[in-house]
Protein backbone atom coordinates (compact mmCIF):
# COMPACT_ATOMS: atom_id res chain seq x y z
CA UNK A 1 0.00 0.00 0.00
CA UNK A 2 1.33 3.42 -0.86
CA UNK A 3 1.30 5.99 1.94
CA UNK A 4 -1.47 7.90 0.17
CA UNK A 5 -3.64 4.83 -0.18
CA UNK A 6 -3.17 3.85 3.42
CA UNK A 7 -4.05 7.39 4.43
CA UNK A 8 -7.22 7.13 2.37
CA UNK A 9 -8.02 3.81 3.98
CA UNK A 10 -7.45 5.33 7.39
CA UNK A 11 -9.72 8.26 6.54
CA UNK A 12 -12.40 5.87 5.30
CA UNK A 13 -12.08 3.79 8.46
CA UNK A 14 -12.40 6.96 10.50
CA UNK A 15 -15.56 7.91 8.61
CA UNK A 16 -17.07 4.55 9.39
CA UNK A 17 -16.01 4.87 13.03
CA UNK A 18 -17.60 8.31 13.30
CA UNK A 19 -20.81 7.04 11.77
CA UNK A 20 -21.34 4.90 14.82
CA UNK A 21 -20.98 1.28 15.80
CA UNK A 22 -24.41 0.25 14.61
CA UNK A 23 -23.49 0.65 10.96
CA UNK A 24 -25.90 3.55 10.47
CA UNK A 25 -25.46 5.89 7.50
CA UNK A 26 -22.38 8.06 7.62
CA UNK A 27 -22.66 11.75 8.30
CA UNK A 28 -22.22 13.34 4.92
CA UNK A 29 -20.84 16.82 4.43
CA UNK A 30 -23.52 17.32 1.81
CA UNK A 31 -27.28 17.25 2.22
CA UNK A 32 -28.61 13.70 1.99
CA UNK A 33 -31.15 13.54 -0.83
CA UNK A 34 -31.51 9.76 -0.89
CA UNK A 35 -35.02 8.83 -1.97
CA UNK A 36 -35.89 12.23 -3.42
CA UNK A 37 -38.74 12.12 -5.93
CA UNK A 38 -36.98 14.64 -8.17
CA UNK A 39 -33.63 14.85 -9.88
CA UNK A 40 -34.20 11.36 -11.27
CA UNK A 41 -32.90 11.70 -14.79
CA UNK A 42 -31.96 14.02 -17.60
CA UNK A 43 -31.89 13.89 -21.38
CA UNK A 44 -29.21 16.18 -22.77
CA UNK A 45 -26.86 16.44 -25.73
CA UNK A 46 -23.15 15.85 -25.51
CA UNK A 47 -20.74 17.84 -27.75
CA UNK A 48 -21.06 15.14 -30.44
CA UNK A 49 -24.80 15.63 -30.53
CA UNK A 50 -25.60 12.32 -28.85
CA UNK A 51 -28.41 12.20 -26.33
CA UNK A 52 -27.18 11.25 -22.89
CA UNK A 53 -29.16 10.14 -19.86
CA UNK A 54 -28.15 9.02 -16.38
CA UNK A 55 -28.33 5.40 -17.48
CA UNK A 56 -25.24 6.01 -19.62
CA UNK A 57 -23.23 6.52 -16.46
CA UNK A 58 -24.21 3.40 -14.48
CA UNK A 59 -21.28 2.23 -12.45
CA UNK A 60 -19.97 5.78 -12.13
CA UNK A 61 -20.43 8.26 -9.34
CA UNK A 62 -21.73 11.33 -11.09
CA UNK A 63 -21.03 14.89 -9.98
CA UNK A 64 -23.57 17.09 -11.74
CA UNK A 65 -23.69 20.86 -11.68
CA UNK A 66 -25.02 23.73 -13.72
CA UNK A 67 -23.31 26.86 -14.99
CA UNK A 68 -22.16 28.65 -18.11
CA UNK A 69 -18.82 29.28 -19.74
CA UNK A 70 -18.93 33.08 -19.67
CA UNK A 71 -19.05 32.87 -15.89
CA UNK A 72 -15.69 34.13 -14.65
CA UNK A 73 -15.91 32.95 -11.12
CA UNK A 74 -18.17 30.26 -9.69
CA UNK A 75 -18.08 27.89 -12.66
CA UNK A 76 -14.30 27.64 -13.09
CA UNK A 77 -14.05 27.30 -9.31
CA UNK A 78 -16.57 24.44 -9.35
CA UNK A 79 -14.70 22.71 -12.18
CA UNK A 80 -11.34 23.15 -10.44
CA UNK A 81 -12.85 21.69 -7.28
CA UNK A 82 -14.29 18.75 -9.22
CA UNK A 83 -10.83 18.06 -10.63
CA UNK A 84 -9.26 18.29 -7.16
CA UNK A 85 -11.93 15.98 -5.80
CA UNK A 86 -11.21 13.43 -8.49
CA UNK A 87 -7.48 13.66 -7.80
CA UNK A 88 -7.99 13.30 -4.04
CA UNK A 89 -9.76 10.00 -4.65
CA UNK A 90 -6.69 8.52 -6.33
CA UNK A 91 -7.55 5.40 -8.33
CA UNK A 92 -11.21 5.72 -7.27
CA UNK A 93 -11.28 9.01 -9.13
CA UNK A 94 -11.73 6.89 -12.27
CA UNK A 95 -15.14 5.93 -10.91
CA UNK A 96 -16.26 9.56 -10.94
CA UNK A 97 -17.91 11.27 -13.90
CA UNK A 98 -18.12 15.05 -13.79
CA UNK A 99 -20.97 16.57 -15.79
CA UNK A 100 -21.34 20.30 -16.40
CA UNK A 101 -24.74 21.39 -17.74
CA UNK A 102 -25.06 24.82 -19.28
CA UNK A 103 -27.86 27.17 -18.33
CA UNK A 104 -26.83 29.42 -21.24
CA UNK A 105 -27.29 27.18 -24.30
CA UNK A 106 -27.67 30.26 -26.49
CA UNK A 107 -23.99 31.13 -26.14
CA UNK A 108 -22.59 27.77 -25.05
CA UNK A 109 -22.27 25.89 -28.31
CA UNK A 110 -21.34 22.18 -28.32
CA UNK A 111 -17.79 23.06 -29.43
CA UNK A 112 -17.38 25.60 -26.67
CA UNK A 113 -18.70 23.13 -24.09
CA UNK A 114 -16.22 20.53 -25.26
CA UNK A 115 -13.20 22.85 -25.15
CA UNK A 116 -14.24 24.40 -21.88
CA UNK A 117 -14.72 21.20 -19.86
CA UNK A 118 -11.63 19.58 -21.42
CA UNK A 119 -9.53 22.53 -20.24
CA UNK A 120 -10.17 21.35 -16.67
CA UNK A 121 -10.02 17.61 -17.25
CA UNK A 122 -10.36 15.62 -20.47
CA UNK A 123 -12.82 13.24 -18.81
CA UNK A 124 -15.28 15.99 -17.88
CA UNK A 125 -18.43 16.12 -19.93
CA UNK A 126 -20.34 19.24 -20.96
CA UNK A 127 -24.03 18.70 -21.71
CA UNK A 128 -26.63 21.05 -23.14
CA UNK A 129 -30.13 21.22 -24.50
CA UNK A 130 -32.23 23.77 -26.35
CA UNK A 131 -34.01 26.47 -24.36
CA UNK A 132 -37.00 24.18 -23.62
CA UNK A 133 -34.83 21.23 -22.65
CA UNK A 134 -32.76 23.46 -20.38
CA UNK A 135 -35.94 24.61 -18.64
CA UNK A 136 -37.02 20.99 -18.20
CA UNK A 137 -33.76 19.75 -16.72
CA UNK A 138 -33.53 22.78 -14.41
CA UNK A 139 -37.05 22.07 -13.15
CA UNK A 140 -36.29 18.39 -12.57
CA UNK A 141 -33.20 19.31 -10.54
CA UNK A 142 -34.75 22.32 -8.79
CA UNK A 143 -32.15 24.53 -10.37
CA UNK A 144 -32.88 28.21 -10.47
CA UNK A 145 -31.45 30.27 -13.32
CA UNK A 146 -32.26 33.64 -14.78
CA UNK A 147 -30.72 35.82 -17.41
CA UNK A 148 -29.88 39.24 -16.11
CA UNK A 149 -29.77 42.01 -18.68
CA UNK A 150 -27.73 44.70 -17.10
CA UNK A 151 -24.82 46.50 -18.61
CA UNK A 152 -23.71 45.71 -22.14
CA UNK A 153 -24.32 41.97 -22.13
CA UNK A 154 -26.14 39.51 -19.94
CA UNK A 155 -25.08 37.35 -17.06
CA UNK A 156 -26.87 34.31 -15.71
CA UNK A 157 -27.68 33.97 -12.05
CA UNK A 158 -27.90 30.30 -11.17
CA UNK A 159 -27.93 27.68 -8.41
CA UNK A 160 -24.45 26.57 -7.50
CA UNK A 161 -25.11 23.20 -5.85
CA UNK A 162 -23.34 20.05 -6.98
CA UNK A 163 -25.44 16.89 -7.08
CA UNK A 164 -23.93 13.49 -6.44
CA UNK A 165 -25.35 10.27 -7.89
CA UNK A 166 -24.30 6.80 -6.82
CA UNK A 167 -23.23 4.04 -9.19
CA UNK A 168 -26.86 2.94 -9.57
CA UNK A 169 -27.79 6.39 -10.87
CA UNK A 170 -29.67 7.42 -7.74
CA UNK A 171 -29.51 11.03 -6.53
CA UNK A 172 -27.80 10.89 -3.14
CA UNK A 173 -26.29 14.23 -2.12
CA UNK A 174 -26.16 17.94 -2.75
CA UNK A 175 -22.94 19.73 -1.89
CA UNK A 176 -22.55 23.46 -1.58
CA UNK A 177 -20.29 25.81 -3.48
CA UNK A 178 -18.64 26.85 -0.24
CA UNK A 179 -17.52 23.29 0.58
CA UNK A 180 -14.01 22.09 -0.16
CA UNK A 181 -12.67 19.40 -2.46
CA UNK A 182 -11.74 17.44 0.70
CA UNK A 183 -15.37 17.51 1.84
CA UNK A 184 -16.55 16.45 -1.61
CA UNK A 185 -14.02 13.63 -1.74
CA UNK A 186 -14.93 12.40 1.75
CA UNK A 187 -18.59 12.12 0.76
CA UNK A 188 -17.73 10.25 -2.41
CA UNK A 189 -15.53 7.87 -0.44
CA UNK A 190 -18.37 7.29 2.01
CA UNK A 191 -20.78 6.52 -0.82
CA UNK A 192 -18.30 4.15 -2.47
CA UNK A 193 -17.71 2.48 0.88
CA UNK A 194 -21.46 1.94 1.37
CA UNK A 195 -21.87 0.05 -1.84
CA UNK A 196 -18.66 -1.98 -1.70
CA UNK B 1 6.66 34.14 -12.86
CA UNK B 2 9.42 36.45 -13.97
CA UNK B 3 7.10 37.96 -16.48
CA UNK B 4 4.50 38.56 -13.79
CA UNK B 5 7.10 40.18 -11.60
CA UNK B 6 8.06 42.50 -14.40
CA UNK B 7 4.42 43.15 -15.15
CA UNK B 8 3.77 43.97 -11.52
CA UNK B 9 6.80 46.22 -11.35
CA UNK B 10 5.66 47.90 -14.50
CA UNK B 11 2.22 48.39 -13.07
CA UNK B 12 3.65 49.83 -9.87
CA UNK B 13 6.04 52.09 -11.72
CA UNK B 14 3.28 53.34 -13.99
CA UNK B 15 1.04 53.85 -11.01
CA UNK B 16 3.32 55.76 -8.73
CA UNK B 17 3.93 58.41 -11.34
CA UNK B 18 0.26 58.99 -12.00
CA UNK B 19 -1.89 58.11 -9.06
CA UNK B 20 -1.89 57.00 -5.50
CA UNK B 21 -3.68 53.81 -6.33
CA UNK B 22 -1.38 50.83 -6.72
CA UNK B 23 -2.16 47.51 -8.31
CA UNK B 24 -0.64 44.20 -7.34
CA UNK B 25 -0.81 40.74 -8.92
CA UNK B 26 -3.16 41.58 -11.77
CA UNK B 27 -4.26 38.45 -13.61
CA UNK B 28 -6.80 37.30 -16.15
CA UNK B 29 -8.29 33.83 -16.36
CA UNK B 30 -7.43 32.07 -19.60
CA UNK B 31 -10.18 31.21 -22.06
CA UNK B 32 -10.78 28.48 -24.62
CA UNK B 33 -11.43 29.38 -28.28
CA UNK B 34 -14.82 31.05 -28.86
CA UNK B 35 -15.28 31.83 -25.20
CA UNK B 36 -16.26 35.49 -25.25
CA UNK B 37 -15.83 36.58 -21.66
CA UNK B 38 -13.52 36.19 -18.70
CA UNK B 39 -12.58 37.92 -15.48
CA UNK B 40 -9.61 40.02 -14.42
CA UNK B 41 -8.50 40.05 -10.80
CA UNK B 42 -6.01 42.16 -8.83
CA UNK B 43 -5.24 43.79 -5.52
CA UNK B 44 -5.92 47.51 -5.34
CA UNK B 45 -4.58 49.75 -2.63
CA UNK B 46 -4.46 53.44 -1.95
CA UNK B 47 -3.19 55.61 0.91
CA UNK B 48 -6.32 57.77 0.57
CA UNK B 49 -9.93 56.73 -0.03
CA UNK B 50 -10.50 56.17 -3.71
CA UNK B 51 -12.72 54.15 -5.97
CA UNK B 52 -12.36 52.25 -9.18
CA UNK B 53 -14.93 53.69 -11.58
CA UNK B 54 -14.19 51.96 -14.87
CA UNK B 55 -11.83 49.73 -16.77
CA UNK B 56 -11.06 49.11 -20.41
CA UNK B 57 -8.82 46.83 -22.42
CA UNK B 58 -7.95 46.53 -26.09
CA UNK B 59 -8.66 42.78 -25.91
CA UNK B 60 -12.31 43.28 -24.98
CA UNK B 61 -15.15 45.01 -26.77
CA UNK B 62 -16.81 45.72 -23.46
CA UNK B 63 -15.30 45.94 -20.00
CA UNK B 64 -17.40 46.23 -16.86
CA UNK B 65 -16.96 46.13 -13.13
CA UNK B 66 -18.90 43.22 -11.65
CA UNK B 67 -19.64 41.76 -8.28
CA UNK B 68 -20.47 38.14 -7.54
CA UNK B 69 -22.52 37.15 -4.54
CA UNK B 70 -23.85 33.86 -3.26
CA UNK B 71 -27.40 34.11 -1.96
CA UNK B 72 -28.97 30.88 -0.71
CA UNK B 73 -26.75 28.78 -2.98
CA UNK B 74 -27.57 30.94 -5.96
CA UNK B 75 -24.71 32.69 -7.70
CA UNK B 76 -25.62 36.24 -8.60
CA UNK B 77 -23.52 38.47 -10.73
CA UNK B 78 -24.22 42.07 -11.62
CA UNK B 79 -22.43 45.16 -12.86
CA UNK B 80 -21.53 47.84 -10.33
CA UNK B 81 -20.81 51.50 -11.00
CA UNK B 82 -17.74 51.60 -8.79
CA UNK B 83 -15.60 49.60 -6.40
CA UNK B 84 -14.43 51.34 -3.24
CA UNK B 85 -10.74 51.28 -2.34
CA UNK B 86 -10.65 52.24 1.36
CA UNK B 87 -7.52 54.11 2.50
CA UNK B 88 -4.82 51.79 3.75
CA UNK B 89 -7.04 48.70 3.57
CA UNK B 90 -7.40 48.32 -0.15
CA UNK B 91 -9.67 45.96 -2.05
CA UNK B 92 -8.95 42.64 -3.63
CA UNK B 93 -10.69 41.77 -6.85
CA UNK B 94 -10.85 37.99 -6.66
CA UNK B 95 -13.05 35.03 -7.52
CA UNK B 96 -15.97 35.10 -5.12
CA UNK B 97 -16.22 38.90 -5.07
CA UNK B 98 -15.43 41.79 -7.35
CA UNK B 99 -13.85 41.42 -10.74
CA UNK B 100 -13.25 43.29 -13.94
CA UNK B 101 -15.38 41.55 -16.55
CA UNK B 102 -13.83 41.40 -20.00
CA UNK B 103 -16.56 40.76 -22.55
CA UNK B 104 -16.82 40.47 -26.32
CA UNK B 105 -13.24 39.25 -26.32
CA UNK B 106 -11.41 39.88 -29.57
CA UNK B 107 -8.96 37.05 -29.05
CA UNK B 108 -8.39 33.96 -26.94
CA UNK B 109 -6.69 34.65 -23.61
CA UNK B 110 -3.73 32.31 -23.57
CA UNK B 111 -1.79 31.33 -20.49
CA UNK B 112 1.30 33.52 -20.04
CA UNK B 113 0.06 36.32 -22.28
CA UNK B 114 0.00 39.86 -20.99
CA UNK B 115 -3.23 41.82 -21.13
CA UNK B 116 -3.16 45.61 -20.89
CA UNK B 117 -5.98 47.03 -18.79
CA UNK B 118 -6.60 50.70 -18.18
CA UNK B 119 -8.25 51.49 -14.87
CA UNK B 120 -9.92 54.79 -14.10
CA UNK B 121 -9.82 55.66 -10.42
CA UNK B 122 -11.44 58.55 -8.65
CA UNK B 123 -10.19 60.24 -5.49
CA UNK B 124 -12.37 61.74 -2.79
CA UNK B 125 -12.06 65.11 -4.51
CA UNK B 126 -13.67 63.65 -7.61
CA UNK B 127 -10.45 63.90 -9.57
CA UNK B 128 -9.96 61.01 -11.96
CA UNK B 129 -6.74 59.37 -12.99
CA UNK B 130 -5.88 56.40 -15.13
CA UNK B 131 -3.73 53.47 -14.07
CA UNK B 132 -2.20 51.25 -16.71
CA UNK B 133 -2.03 47.60 -15.68
CA UNK B 134 -0.37 44.66 -17.37
CA UNK B 135 -2.24 41.58 -16.27
CA UNK B 136 -0.83 38.09 -16.74
CA UNK B 137 -3.06 35.37 -18.12
CA UNK B 138 -3.22 32.47 -15.65
CA UNK B 139 -4.46 29.00 -16.57
CA UNK B 140 -8.20 28.55 -16.94
CA UNK B 141 -8.06 26.21 -13.96
CA UNK B 142 -6.18 28.65 -11.71
CA UNK B 143 -7.47 28.28 -8.15
CA UNK B 144 -9.72 30.93 -6.68
CA UNK B 145 -7.06 32.38 -4.43
CA UNK B 146 -5.35 35.44 -5.79
CA UNK B 147 -1.69 36.26 -5.35
CA UNK B 148 -0.17 36.43 -1.91
CA UNK B 149 -0.70 39.34 0.42
CA UNK B 150 2.89 40.07 1.31
CA UNK B 151 5.62 40.71 -1.18
CA UNK B 152 5.98 40.99 -4.90
CA UNK B 153 6.55 37.31 -5.44
CA UNK B 154 3.84 34.86 -6.31
CA UNK B 155 3.03 31.47 -4.95
CA UNK B 156 2.08 28.64 -7.22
Amino acid sequence: MTPLRSLCALAAALCVALAGCDGSAPNFNGTDLTGADWGRDFSLQDPDGRTRTLADFRGKYVLLFFGYTQCPDVCPTALVRAKETKDLLGADGQRVQVIFVTVDPERDTPELMRDYTAAFDPSFLGLRADAEGTKRVAKEFKVFYEKVHEGASYTVNHSALTYVFDAQGRLRLALKHTQTAEEYAADLRALMKQSS
Amino acid sequence: MKRTLIASLFALAATSALAQVTVKDPWVRATVPHQSATGAFMQLSSPADAKLVSASSPVAGVTELHVMKMEKEIMKMRPVTSIAIPAGKGTELKPGGYHVMLMNLKQQMKEGDTVPITLVVEGKDGKRETVEVKATVRPINAPATGGDHGGMHMKH
